[in-house]
């Protein structure tokens, strides 16, 4: 669901991959430039510049971890869902971003780095994912609010990712929107209805709007100012809008959407600028953002220590299968002799 | 119609009590693509459940809906087999705390859906033809997931020394369990007469035919089965599905008054 923007670096202080190649073939730079100013796709067989694989394996890794560690925040939710339909909305929907997880991970092996390879980057910290996930889920409208907030911002981000100039993820994007903002719609459709209930649950919603508004505008990445990796992803059509304009194009979704729904979102400088025809926000806390990038957010250790234990838990399933295909691979060597 | 409603609920109760167990492996399967068939499991079962709990709603023709038989009735009240609502790992008393142990998981699945492939396939005759209807749904779905839990029992069973382990623990632990299956409850002996329901004891040589063939291909021993004989289906279960129930239940009975 949740790609950051790729100019999120991988380790803190790190910065991203140069971006001319010295010692490429000039004659395969300049066809792969062609292709790129064309607006033509980059196919797995083709030749590309070193950095501009690596980039790519960075963005559509860190957009897969997203998935699989996003799935831990709502899965929270699912054992108390408050009815049987609900239950299976929420299954279906964990379901699908464990799906997304796998068909990036499986764009990102076309690049030549294993889904074990990515994997381990997760697990030892040194990769990253949609900081959104190390926040708790405290009330059952928080589904409902990620849905609406968090996948909507996530579709704002990824629409232009279909257009992408690495085919396997430009069409995998394609998928993954359309079910994202299925997403969004049964979300906010789940706000609408507990907005019609009790007060208790229209305070519930409340709560969830006014936990995660700001860091939903985070998302979207730092502002354009400090973004100096924009520029190459842009080049290279990784990255076509600019995190500004995509946070103005989210918010400016978003507003009539809050007043249809009848919450308050949190932020007294929201105002409609009839001069800009957009709606002006107030700051974003840019040192809150980076805090729990770098770890320090209030469920970094328990997202990444769930998701280890699980893969660690795993492995003796993992290995009786393999040892299970050998031995049948075996079996069938010795009939055939 | 009473016995047709006692009978959809303890098929319902099966259905929403594994479901709900299932369900706990979302975000912690063994593999990505575990996570999402086992996701999938529980969608089914779900589903199977709100079709029968409808259809149970239905009949009592007083206002009941799915959400009040699955929400807001008590273990005593709850038909479903006692193998079901056992947490995913060996035997521990109701407040214990243990790791999942995916072998558990699929021996249970592969037991249950053994089963639940002749219950479907016999209830599609079933003189309440509503049920018969969700019987022929839900027989394609029980036979994937027969597909599934014995595909993996092989590989568990034939795979490493520790798989093997697991898988004969897992066996050893809830074999005995399906003595269950074959016990004929009050409700159940209703809805044969009525022409509903099926009587489990005549799929006995068929299940076990399944589960024979299935442990031979996976070198598991078949434990000889003595002792206890669960009586879930009667209401009387283990100390597990009241903790299983307090937290599916709870933000339901929380907000009573809520529309979700």
């Amino acid at each position: 669901m949740y790609t950051q923007s790729f100019n999120v670096p991988d380790q803190a202080g790190q910065k991203t991959v140069a971006v001319t190649p010295s010692t490429e073939d000039a004659e395969l730079m300049a066809r792969f430039d062609a292709r790129i100013d064309a607006d033509g796709r980059i196919e797995p067989q083709d030749w590309m510049p070193e950095a501009y694989r690596k980039t790519l394996v960075r963005q559509i890794s860190q957009h897969a971890h997203s998935e699989i560690v996003g799935m831990l925040p709502e899965g929270n939710w699912i054992s108390r869902a408050p009815s049987l339909k609900r239950k299976a909305i929420l299954i279906a929907k964990v379901q699908d971003e464990g799906g997304h997880g796998l068909y990036l991970y499986s764009a990102a092996e076309t690049l030549g780095t294993s889904r074990d390879q990515l994997l381990e980057g997760l697990h030892s910290g040194k990769a990253k994912y949609s900081s959104i996930f190390n926040y708790p889920t405290l009330n059952w409208a928080d589904v409902g609010a990620i849905g609406w907030l968090v996948d909507g911002a996530a579709i704002m981000n990824q629409i232009p990712l279909c257009r992408c100039s690495y085919g396997p993820y430009s069409r995998a994007m394609v998928r993954v929107c359309k079910e994202e903002s299925f997403h969004q719609r049964q979300g906010y459709e789940a706000l609408l209805v507990m907005m019609k209930g009790t007060q208790a649950q229209r305070d519930m919603v409340q709560d969830a709007v006014n936990r995660l508004w700001w860091k939903c505008l985070a998302m979207f990445g730092p502002p354009d100012a400090d973004s100096p990796n924009s520029a190459q992803g842009m080049r290279w059509g990784i990255k076509r809008i600019s995190n500004d304009d995509l946070r103005q194009k989210f918010v400016d979704a978003t507003v009539p959407q809050a007043k249809v729904l009848g919450i308050t979102l949190p932020d007294p400088d929201l105002k409609w600028n009839e001069a800009r025809q957009h709606y002006d926000y107030g700051q974003i806390d840019w040192q809150e953002f980076w805090d729990t990038v770098e770890g320090n957010g209030p469920c970094n250790k328990e997202r990444l220590a769930t998701r280890v234990k699980a893969h660690n838990d795993g492995q003796w399933v993992r290995d009786a299968a393999q040892a299970y295909a050998r031995k049948q691979q075996e079996r069938a060597m010795k009939e055939a002799a | 119609m009473s016995a047709t409603i006692d009978y959809l609920l303890h098929l319902a109760d099966n259905a929403v009590v594994l479901g709900q167990r299932d369900a706990e492996w979302c975000g912690h399967g063994p593999i990505l693509e575990e996570d999402l068939a086992l996701a999938n499991v529980s969608l089914d079962l779900i589903g199977q459940a709100r079709l029968l709990y409808q259809r149970a709603a239905e009949l009592k023709g007083d206002g009941t809906t799915e959400d009040q038989l699955a929400y807001f009735r008590d273990s005593q009240a709850f038909r479903n087999y006692t193998l079901l609502e056992l947490p995913h790992h060996g035997a521990l008393v109701g407040y214990a705390v243990a790791d999942r142990d995916y072998a558990a998981t699929i021996v249970r699945n592969f037991l249950y859906s053994a089963l639940m492939v002749h219950v479907w396939d016999a209830l599609q005759t079933s003189a309440d033809s509503t049920l018969a209807g969700i019987a022929a749904k839900s027989l394609k779905e029980a036979t994937y997931h027969l597909h599934h839990s014995r595909d993996w029992l092989v590989r568990m069973g034939d795979g490493t020394d520790e798989s093997h382990a697991r898988a004969q623990a897992a066996v050893n632990h809830l074999l005995p369990y399906t003595e269950e299956f074959w016990t004929v409850s009050p409700a159940e002996a209703a809805a044969v007469e009525a022409g509903v329901g099926v009587d489990v004891r005549s799929l006995r040589g068929a299940w076990d035919a399944l589960v024979n063939d299935a442990l031979a291909e996976a070198t598991l021993t078949r434990p000889q089965v003595r002792g206890y004989v669960p009586q879930g289906k009667v209401g009387l279960h283990s100390e597990h599905l009241g903790f299983l129930l307090a937290e599916m239940q709870s933000l339901a009975r929380a907000h009573p008054d809520g529309c979700w």
